[in-house]
This record gives C-alpha cells, structure tokens and sequence, in this order.
C-alpha cells in the first residue's frame, strides 16, 4: 500500500493579474522506503506541488484533490491533527537553509522545538536525542555545534542541520524541495548521498524535488516529469531514463550535454518555457514539440499506463526513437 | 598552437574586513586569497575551461584577464604585450580584443537602452564602423546571435533569459574582440535552453575564430565543449590539461573527487558513498602546504608542509600534487 497518495492536485495562485494554474491536476503516490524525483524546469509546478502535500502554501493558493497520508486526507482533517502529522510524520527540507533556519536561535534550540512538539521525551534525553542527531547528518563534534548559530554553519553544514531537524521525530516521508541546488557539487553529493543513507537505514520515503536530471538518474528509484504544472510521464528511472514516452522527457534527455561526441551541437528544445498565467487548451509541450499532431493542440493528452508502472501523457509516445543505451 | 594570452604568477587577495575587536587587539589585517599564483597559457582558437567549485577563484580571475580588477602581482602577455602597462588608448584597444561575457544577463544589461543603442553604443565608443553604418552592423550582429531584427528596437526586460544572454554575447562580439572570457554564460538559465546558447558559442568559434575562456561550476558542459581545462581549487590551479584525456584518467586527487561528485544522467550509479569528505577551507586561512590536503586520501607529511607546484607531466598536462 502507498503511504501518499496525491489525486489530481491543483494549486491556483490569485495574483493582481489573474489566477496562476501553478498546479494543474497532478496525480501519484509514494511506497514505503521508496525514493520519488519530481523533475522539471524553472516555472513548472514542482516545488508547489512538493509544498501542497503538507499544506505550507500562503493563503493566497487554492488548492483541490485530494493528499491521503496512510489514508487519511491531510487537506481536510482537523488542524490539531495536521500538526502531528507535519514535522513528526512528514518532514520537510527547504532549498535555501540560511532562511529557512531561524538566524536567532542555536541549532540544538531548533531541534529540541521539534522533540518537545513530536515526542515525550525530557530535557535531558531531548538534548542527548539532539547530539545523536547532529552526529547522524555527518557534523563533526556536536556536544558544541548544538550551541552554535546558523551563521557560524557552512553551507553543506547548515543543510545537515536542517536535515537533522526534519529527522527529529523520526518522520515516514521526507520532502526535499531542491535540498542541493545551493551548494557546490562535492557537497551535494555528500548530501544526497547522506539522504541515500538515511533512507536505507531509517526505511524512510523520500521524495526529492530537483531541476537535475543526473540528481534524479543517481538518486532516485522513481520519477516524475513535470512540465507547466502538469505530471508528463512517471515511472522507474530506469525505464524513464532508457525508454522515455513523453515528448518532453524525451527533448530533455537530448538536450543534455555528454549525449554526443566533444563539441557536436547539442539539440535544444526550441521556443521558451511556457506562460503558467496563459494556459493553453491541448497539451503545454505542443508549441516546442518535434512530434506534434493536430490533436496535441486542442485536446488535453490523458496520463495512461504506457507499460506497467510506467504513465505518460503523450499522444506521440508511441512515436519517440528509442534512445542509445 | 602560438600563445595568445600568458599569465605568469597572477595573485588577487581582497583585504578583508576586521573587526573592531580584532582592531583593538592589534590583529593583522586578513586577506581572502582568491587568485594565488596563477599560470596558464590560452592559445589561439581554444577553447579554455576553468573549473572549480565557489570561492576557487575561477571569477577572480576572470576579472582579472579584463582587467576588472588589477591583479596584486604577476604579469599577463597579450600577444607579447604587457597587458598590465597599458594606458589610455592601448588599454581600450585590448578591451576591444578582449570581452567579457556575464553570468546574469539581467543586471548586465543597461534596462533603460534598447538593444540597438546597448549595440550602436559598443560601436561608436570603439569606433567599429562609420555612424552611418551602424544600424546595419546592429542588424548583422543579431543575425549572428539567432535574434529578429525588431529586437534592436525592444528593452532587456521584454527578453527571455537565453534571449538576453544572446544580446549580452552580441554586445560582446560587436567590438570585433579575440578572445572571449565567458564566466557561467549559461548556469542562470534552464537546461533546455543552455543546450542552444552552448551551440551558439561554438557555432561563432567556428565561424568568427575565436578563442574563448569559459568559466563554470558544470563539468557535463566543460567536458563537451572544450579543448583543454584547467582546475582551480582555493585560487591555484591544481591540474590543467587536454579535456578528453583529463576526463579520462585525472591526476590530481581533487580533480578525481570532482569528476566522481558529478551525477551522472544514466541510472544506475547509486551508491552511498561521497566522492570526497569535508568541507571547503576558508579563503581567508588557506591549510599550510596543498590546499586540497585535509580532504585528500593521499596526504602525508610533505602535502601539510609544501605548497606543491603546477608542473608538467608529458602531453601538455600540467598537475600539482607530490603525490600523484
């Protein structure tokens, strides 16, 4: 059974200019112990959908579907409720540490909020609970980084913290909403190889949104494309990787440098990201796509099982070369 | 392969800020190192890669090749000139020959010019073509930069991302320069729109021979698009040599790391070991001896005492590591 289970999510922002379709109609759920990328570029919904699950949008989104947490649906249950399910269930790590921290409070303050909201344990064992934290994310000498601000952590160190923070109450489902894109490549790879580990060791679900394809290939046992607010394909990386059925992935993986040999051209999508603020009535690709059909352009392509737990949402997918291996 | 730009020994620290405790202790002023004794040939037609991770001083020393900044010491050879002696018109002569394309394209663009008085401008301060002349050279540039024609009369914030970094790359070419010093041209925008202004760089290589420095963090995009790369970590450059055969077989245990931390976009490759412990040192205190030594699997005695030195090792493959 999935321990998430999101059913055609839509987020609207009302903006002085209009509703924005952040997300529009997103659907897909999370195993236990599984890893699940969401993928896509700039503008394309992933980081709202990734908010919505635990309701941590502003008020001025509207959100609708429906997001099951073992079950339960976590938009319409009671807010005593969501509170335990949030940060003690469902933990969430942001992009930017420094302002996701809180400047004025140590580090071991900001993980003892956590174990006085989420657990029963006292003082004494919170602060020891605090150390074995620290020491699980990779921080060298904890006893005195627990009394440390925010500004005396490097970049890698803060997002440790942080980590060690959404761990505190032994959550089921991390959200890791682009937990790397600040920091140099050593350090995300230290980093997500320390959300690797801790999914092994702790049998935690992860779902890990990024903008990096390699992220998701070396990462991730599952993915999910998003283009403009919508969900293009998912399926296992493997299968998404080697055989991909939506136009979109497929342009993606092509425009990649290290697909061809030194200093061959790379093949760009053409045109520019789509307008969330003017939707258009067929599929959002369409204006970009090589392989596009009338009917691309006038009616929405549904998401259908392609091959077994693989779905995309592509009228040309039976169409896409197969890629090189 | 004749040498077009040389750089001896080039060093840039920036005086930190001290603190009014430090102050009344009577601390030295510290200093961050952000370009240390940096020796590098560009030869004519390349293109050049400078990696590094932030804070490497990859930037610095861009700065420093047009010159933005002047470096503290060392020298740099243009085409046997002494680039750090120029003066009035023979400095604006190697601005011309030398530009500089940057990262953000939306803070260097003036927003108050359109895109055909940003490019009439370039032309008339360096005198490029007659005044007559200089709307059909603003169309020809465009052209050359995949861009309509209508866009000369249009303001930077009606662009997209790429399309601005096209006229910030029009902007630099219409001087006519040689060499181009690129820094992150491209990691501001998304990646289905990299791929195009990657192949416009090596497109106007190929046609206008120019020779080009390009600067990142991304090693997918160096390891496909240039000739040779050099490598910096804390402002030394610590392996420098043909991209294919670097990629291939590294030398130099940060370079290893590096290639090692990269993710790769073919599934497959999970595992749960890093590529390299620790942490970046700070600019400010460098470790005594190779800067890479308190990451390094390698190091003993000679790596926490000896700065090691950038020296050749067969091939045109420059490596500084007492180890490797």
């Amino acid at each position: 059974m999935s321990l998430l289970d999101v059913v055609d999510l839509r987020v609207t922002f009302s903006t002085p200019r209009g509703p924005v379709h952040a997300v529009d109609g997103v659907s897909f759920c999370v195993a236990s112990g599984e890893v699940l990328g969401i993928v896509g570029e700039s503008g394309s919904g992933k980081s709202v959908t990734l908010r919505a699950i635990p309701k941590l949008l502003h008020a001025n989104a509207a959100v609708t579907g429906t997001v099951r947490w073992r079950g339960a649906d976590l938009h319409t249950m009671p807010a005593e409720d969501l509170r335990r399910v949030r940060g003690g269930q469902i933990a969430t790590v942001f992009q930017e540490p420094m302002s996701a921290l809180n400047p004025v409070l140590p580090i071991g303050l900001q993980i003892d909020e956590v174990l006085t909201a989420h657990t029963t344990l006292d003082t004494a064992a919170r602060r020891r609970r605090a150390v074995e934290l620290l020491g699980l994310v990779g921080i060298a000498s904890p006893t005195t980084r627990l009394d440390q601000f925010p500004h005396e952590f490097s970049g890698g160190m803060r997002q440790r913290a942080m980590i060690a923070i959404a761990l505190a109450a032994a959550p089921a489902l991390l959200l890791a909403d682009e937990p790397t894109t600040a920091l140099d490549v050593t350090i995300q790879d230290q980093i997500l190889k320390l959300l690797l580990r801790l999914v092994a060791d702790l049998g935690m679900s992860l779902v890990l949104v990024t903008h990096d394809l390699g992220v998701i290939a070396e990462t991730c046992d599952r993915v999910a494309v998003m283009y403009a607010g919508r969900l293009c394909e998912t399926g296992s990386v493997h299968n998404v990787f080697l055989r991909p059925q939506h136009a979109y992935t497929h342009a993606l993986l092509r425009s990649m440098p290290g697909e061809g040999a030194a200093r061959a051209m790379l093949v760009p999508i053409p045109g520019q990201p789509p307008r969330i603020d003017r939707p258009t009535a067929g599929c959002a690709f369409a204006p970009r796509c090589s392989f596009v059909e009338d009917l691309c352009t006038t009616t929405r392509p549904p998401l259908i099982d392609v091959a077994p737990q693989h779905r995309s949402a592509c009228y040309a997918a039976a169409r896409l070369p197969v890629r090189a291996a | 392969m004749t040498v077009m730009l040389a750089i001896r020994n080039l060093t840039r620290r920036f005086p930190a800020r001290r603190s009014l405790a430090d102050l009344l202790r009577g601390r030295p002023r510290q200093a961050v190192h952000a370009v240390e004794q940096v020796s590098l040939d560009v030869h004519r037609g390349e293109t050049l890669g400078i990696v590094g991770e932030s804070g490497c001083g990859k930037s610095t020393l861009a700065r420093c090749l047009v010159r933005l900044h002047t470096p503290d010491a060392g020298s740099l050879a243009f085409e046997g000139a002494d680039v750090l002696a120029l003066e009035g018109p023979a400095r604006r002569a190697y601005n011309r020959r030398v530009q500089m394309v940057f990262q953000d394209p939306y803070s260097s663009l003036n927003p108050r010019l359109t895109v055909g008085e940003t490019l009439a401008e370039a032309l008339h301060v360096h005198a490029i073509v007659p005044k007559a002349d200089i709307p059909a050279r603003v169309r020809a540039l465009l052209d050359l930069v995949h861009l309509p024609h209508d866009a000369a009369a249009r303001r930077p914030h009606e662009f997209s991302g790429g399309q601005r970094q096209r006229i910030g790359i029009a902007r630099a070419l219409a001087v006519e320069p040689h060499l181009i010093i690129a820094d992150e041209p491209v990691s501001a925008l998304d990646v289905s729109v990299q791929a195009a202004i990657v192949n416009l760089f090596m497109e106007l290589q190929d046609r206008l021979g120019l020779t080009l420095v390009f600067i990142t963090h991304d090693l997918r995009l160096v390891r496909h698009m240039t000739h040779r790369v050099a490598v910096m970590y804390l402002g030394r450059i610590v392996e420098v040599g043909p991209t294919a055969a670097l990629f291939a077989a590294p030398r130099h245990p940060y370079t290893q790391a590096l290639i090692r931390a990269v993710p790769q976009v073919k599934p497959g490759r999970r595992t749960t070991e890093a590529a390299v412990i620790g942490e970046l040192p700070s600019p400010l205190e460098p470790p005594p001896g190779c800067a890479f030594h308190p990451r390094c699997p390698l190091a003993d005695a000679t790596c926490r005492r000896d700065i090691p030195v950038l020296e050749g090792r067969g091939g045109a493959w420059d490596v500084a590591c007492h180890q490797a």
